[in-house]
């Protein structure tokens, strides 16, 4: 009880303090909705282009949700040393991690929804199976979180981590078959598409959205779970290693 | 009285550099434990280990009978810890802060409400409770930090370097209540590279020097062998590198040391008699503007002991703080 009482105050606290704040919605929403557009102008196509653009949209505003903040406040706290203050408090790693990373994951998911809400008013989102949808953008939120986590532990400035963030985030928007198949990608190029956890969350999108995925539904939630198990561990890890000294 | 902490032949190296040698001492329930020592002495290394920040190479830590190194969370239910930097949440205020610490130990709403009421107050800090701590004056934030170490009243207390940097009125609240705490019950673990304020507050007293300790005592004990000591301060026009050998040549029963530009100290078992000393210094041309009878204090001590001028340790550790 009293782990979960530490773990409800930093939860809340994070959210207030970075998660709510106006420039987390330029690097969480604006920029994605910005993208996307730049992207819809360009393919030149009509409204009915929307169902088979928002599974980009939604994926790039997950991942711009949750590592725009968390790889900077992270490391931000670390500088300022405010962060020992959470590690000499009496609650295990393993839940100071999953608090310190719940507020990225809760904001990104609330990011990917927008999109969709904006949608809505201008196509039918009759035929989207929302069973499958929910999950996957918590599973890519957790994973996209995760990655942010896994950047915030090696780096130890704050402009590391922003850019960082971006080696990661960039190459993903067009490696991850958001906006272009996997499959038009150079054959050479794909094996980096499938080493990334978006490339099985951005499947599970078109498939839920368009029905035009091209794996197995449980074979990308498998992918997608283990690389969140991965770079939680890897994150762990790091920091008994590097800030526990 | 029964010791609350054991530490056991503690090491710790990083990489080439060992920060902490075989260090072994215990403190009592109650007591406030003075750590001593310049900067870079393994104090903050030491208080690492005690607290689970740091893991330690060999050696044991029992706190409270927990083995800490084994079990840190299950020890860090009982610590306090006031680490060398006010490291609180800038963007918080001050109330924010004691309730946020007071929730990361487990404290319901109500009772970390009370508590941080309480200690705002306690530490005059009331009128700036909802101003955001960023705003705070460096003695605020020390007297905040201290009371944020508190919140969860910790069985004991680790207090990192607590007045440096800070006016001396706020210093001497700080020192007024962290002797209070002490007189409640709490057991205090104090590093300080300030001796006046080890002397005035601590019942013992562990040197560090280097990564290892010189030696544990009590402030009396450690200046039992000091009372009969003579010391002599002199300031004078001139002072050059031979000096101090000529001064030893001329009185092999005197110790003599150069502690800060053109001061000269003095010290011996017998009665220094001044004349001599004055027709020395007058046979060189060398004027004496004060000479001064000096009492004997734990810094007398800790130069004996470390072989280290204390006010080159003041020196070091401003410039690095400065740095």
């Amino acid at each position: 009880m009293k782990q979960w009482i530490a773990f409800w105050n930093i939860l809340t606290k994070d959210m207030r303090s970075y998660y709510l704040k106006p420039p987390n919605i330029s690097w969480g929403l604006v920029f994605p909705l910005a993208w996307t557009a730049a992207f819809f102008v360009r393919s030149g196509s009509g409204l009915e282009s929307v169902s088979s653009i928002l599974p980009g949209v939604m994926g790039v505003s997950v991942l711009f949700g949750t590592t725009s903040m968390l790889a900077v406040t992270v490391t931000f706290e670390k500088k300022g040393r405010s962060f020992e203050r959470l590690l000499l408090a009496p609650i295990s790693l393993e839940l100071l991690m999953l608090a310190k990373t719940a507020g990225a994951i809760l904001f990104g998911t609330a990011n990917a929804f927008v999109p969709v809400l904006i949608a809505s008013f201008i196509t039918d989102l009759g035929g989207v199976r929302w069973g499958s949808l929910v999950p996957v953008v918590t599973l890519i939120a957790v994973s996209s979180t995760f990655l942010g986590l896994f950047i915030a532990v090696s780096v130890s400035e704050v402009f590391e981590a922003q850019t960082f963030s971006n080696f990661f985030r960039f190459p993903m928007i067009f490696l991850c078959g958001l906006f272009v198949p996997v499959a038009a990608l150079p054959i050479w190029l794909r094996p980096l598409s499938y080493a990334l956890p978006l490339t099985y969350g951005a499947d599970i999108l078109h498939r839920s959205i368009s029905g035009s995925g091209t794996m197995p539904t449980a074979l990308n939630f498998a992918a997608l779970s283990a690389f969140c198990v991965l770079l939680f561990a890897v994150s762990l890890r790091n920091i008994r290693r590097y800030w526990i000294l | 009285m029964e010791p609350i902490i054991n530490v056991h032949s503690l090491s710790k190296s990083f990489g080439e550099v060992q920060a902490v040698r075989g260090v072994t001492f215990s403190v009592s329930r109650g007591e406030l434990f003075g750590f001593l020592g310049p900067n870079g002495a393994g104090k903050t290394t030491t208080i690492n280990m005690l607290t689970g920040l740091a893991r330690p190479d060999r050696g044991s830590i029992s706190i409270a009978g927990i083995d800490c190194p084994r079990n840190p969370k299950a020890a860090q239910h009982l610590m306090g810890i006031v680490p060398d930097e006010s490291n609180l949440y800038p963007e918080l205020t001050g109330f924010q802060n004691l309730s946020f610490c007071g929730a990361l130990y487990g404290m319901k709403k109500t009772e970390r409400v009370e508590r941080a009421r309480e200690l705002l107050e306690r530490f005059g800090l009331t009128e700036a409770a909802d101003r955001k701590f960023a705003g705070y004056s460096k003695g605020m934030k020390r007297k905040l930090t201290i009371a944020a170490g508190i919140i969860h009243s910790p069985e004991i207390l680790f207090l990192d370097e607590p007045t440096s940097g800070i006016d001396v009125a706020s210093a001497r609240q700080l020192r007024r209540l962290i002797a209070e705490l002490n007189q409640a019950g709490t057991t205090i673990f104090l590093t300080t590279h300030y001796i006046e304020e080890a002397e005035r507050l601590c019942s013992r007293i562990a040197f560090i020097v280097s990564g290892g300790i010189r030696t544990i005592d009590t402030v009396e004990h450690l200046m039992s062998g000091y009372e009969d000591r003579q010391i002599m301060h002199f300031e004078v026009s001139s002072v050059d590198d031979t000096l101090c050998a000529e001064l030893g040549t001329e009185f092999p029963r005197f110790d003599c040391r150069t502690d800060s530009r053109n001061r000269i100290c003095i010290e011996s078992s017998e009665t220094i008699a001044v004349g001599q000393i004055v027709r020395f210094f007058e046979d060189r041309g060398i004027d004496i503007y004060e000479a001064r009878k000096i009492r004997p204090s734990l810094e007398d001590v800790f130069v004996q002991v470390t072989g280290i001028e204390a006010g080159a340790m003041h020196e070091v550790q401003e410039k690095s703080r400065q740095r």
